[in-house]
């Protein structure tokens, strides 16, 4: 498309001072990937700091255990994520008055406040005050309390945010279907319920997997800021290595390191997953 | 078959699409419904399968009421099918699968059964080689007649088009016409919002004129256009005929 468009402006505008315009090709230097072969010399220049010298060994040693709890945030995150936000996406589209408002209501809020300060609201103010109104009740009942770690709070604020921003890419991609497909599918006796299944969600997908793609990567970067609740993932145990080694430039090289591979490679397969559903679709587009 | 009885459609509390419309079609007749831009023949189609709700009025279709809340929508619409303007093929099912998918949902058809019956509506429609193709693979024509071999295969009672060929290039008009006249002379009741006089001609038991939203007069096609009552049915066609 945009190729044929070139061809014919190219046939229109003629070449000036007899220079000839034979080829849109552009030199191979042009079109080369440069950034990715900076980006990965930098990497390569780390792993060769932190295999080499025992400065960055150490502070390595110190750091990557932390990659369990950031993955593991990451993932309950996402989970919990995904369900709170399909809920809330749908819930804005509902018919029911009461379902739409409170999406809405929880979506606004959360989106106008920043992360940080959320996260100590959440953690320190509305978990154990809703927990401690629960569990006087669960207490005098069943003889048991609930209790949310530090991490799990925190987790679960995580959640409660990506919640909000997902709630709006689901919503914008069921939005995007023109209304002609469930008409189509009404117009069969299709349920809204079988509608929106089999005719709705399978194409809003489409538009709904990278932007949560970049959703999960955005997670996981943003698992650093547990850090300031004193949960031991990567970016807390940088602080705490750089804190007491004064090794400020060791720790903190060490932690991005870690975070680059994780989000680059991420983003790497998230490239070849669109790939493969654009390609997937030329045959029905 | 169909009767509407005071059919009133406002949006939005100021747009007054249908006014007090009243029209039966009998079981086996075929209505082409003409008029200018917005004066609600969309509107009136949509309300015989409750895309619209009616502002006022009653929709008595195969002796269902459907504006009543007890009636179930859903059994009814199995039985109106519906051909869009811009055919609303599902684009991620093949030709097979778009036809299907209802049949087994709403029927309760077995896979082999509803493909079977895709198959024999879409030799009907003349294109049983595509049914392994996707919408996009397809020529308007032939995305049209898929649509109409897709609410065919429900077995409708009823079958609602909404300008079907006005999408359409002018050499595949005609392909969707045939296909059209030839469900006319098998005796399926039609409501079809359409300007090509041709097929009125040929297909209809009776013209509608629709003016704002009002019916202005009806009769057989030929009736009115060689000698419309109403100046505005006259003027009307005086701008689309040749
Ligand atoms: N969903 C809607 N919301 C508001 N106005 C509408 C809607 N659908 C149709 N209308 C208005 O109702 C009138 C009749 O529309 P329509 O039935 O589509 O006309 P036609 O099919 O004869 O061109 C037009 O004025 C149109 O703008
Ligand atoms: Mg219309």
């Amino acid at each position: 498309m945009t190729q044929d468009q070139g061809a014919e402006t190219d046939q229109k505008s003629r070449p000036r001072n007899g220079s000839k315009r034979v080829t849109d090709e552009r030199p191979w230097w042009d079109t080369f990937p440069w950034w990715s072969a900076i980006i990965a010399a930098i990497l390569l220049w780390m792993a060769w700091q932190i295999a080499t010298s025992e400065d960055y060994e150490l502070a390595w040693d110190r750091i990557s255990p932390g990659l369990r709890l950031t993955v593991t945030a990451t993932l309950q995150a996402f989970a919990i994520a995904l369900v709170v936000g399909l809920a809330a996406g749908m819930g804005q589209l509902s018919r029911n008055v009461v379902a739409r408002n409170i999406s809405r209501t929880y979506v606004e809020f959360i989106r106008g406040i920043p992360i940080l300060p959320l996260i100590f609201t959440v953690a320190l103010i509305v978990v154990p005050e809703t927990t401690e109104m629960l569990n006087s009740r669960l207490n005098a009942w069943f003889g048991w309390e609930f209790k949310l770690s530090f991490q799990m709070r925190a987790t679960v604020t995580l959640a409660l945010i990506y919640g909000a921003y997902m709630a709006e890419i689901f919503r914008g991609g069921i939005q995007s279907i023109p209304p002609g497909q469930s008409e189509a599918g009404r117009s069969l006796g299709l349920t809204r319920r079988q509608t929106m299944n089999s005719v709705i969600l399978p194409q809003a997908m489409r538009a709904i997997i990278p932007p949560l793609g970049n959703d999960f990567i955005a997670i996981l970067k943003d698992t650093s800021l547990l850090s300031v609740l004193g949960v031991l993932e990567i970016t807390q145990r940088g602080r705490q290595f750089s804190a007491s080694t004064f090794k400020f430039r060791e720790g903190y090289f060490v932690v991005s390191f870690i975070y680059l591979i994780l989000t680059l490679s991420l983003s790497l397969l998230l490239g070849l997953l669109e790939k493969r559903m654009t390609r997937d679709r030329q045959g029905e587009r | 078959m169909i009767t509407l009885s005071g059919l009133t459609k406002t949006f939005d509390r100021t747009i007054h699409a249908v006014k007090d419309v009243d029209l039966h079609i009998d079981e086996g007749e075929v209505v082409v419904i003409v008029g200018p831009s917005g004066s609600g023949k969309s509107t009136i189609l949509r309300c015989i399968n409750l895309l619209e709700i009616p502002t006022a009025g009653t929709v008595l279709v195969d002796g269902f009421e459907l504006t009543d809340t007890s009636t179930d929508i859903d059994h009814v619409r199995a039985e109106v099918g519906m051909v869009f303007q811009q055919f609303n093929l599902f684009p991620h099912l093949t030709v097979m699968e778009n036809i299907t998918l209802a049949q087994r949902k709403v029927r309760g058809r077995s896979r082999a059964e509803a493909e079977e019956m895709a198959m024999r509506q879409l030799t009907r429609v003349g294109i049983p080689e595509k049914a392994d193709s996707y919408p996009r693979q397809l020529s308007g024509g032939q995305q049209q007649r898929v649509a109409i071999a897709r609410s065919l295969a429900m077995e409708p009672r009823v079958m609602l088009f909404d300008e079907p060929t006005s999408a359409l290039d002018p050499e595949m008009v005609k392909e969707v016409l045939d296909v059209m006249l030839e469900l006319a002379a098998e005796g399926m009741t039609m409501v079809v919002v359409s300007h090509e006089m041709g097929f009125a001609r040929a297909a209809a038991d009776r013209l509608v004129f629709i003016d704002e939203g009002e019916i202005i007069e009806a009769g057989p096609p030929e009736e009115i256009f060689t000698n419309p009552a109403h100046e505005r049915t006259r003027a009307f066609f005086d701008k689309i005929l040749y």
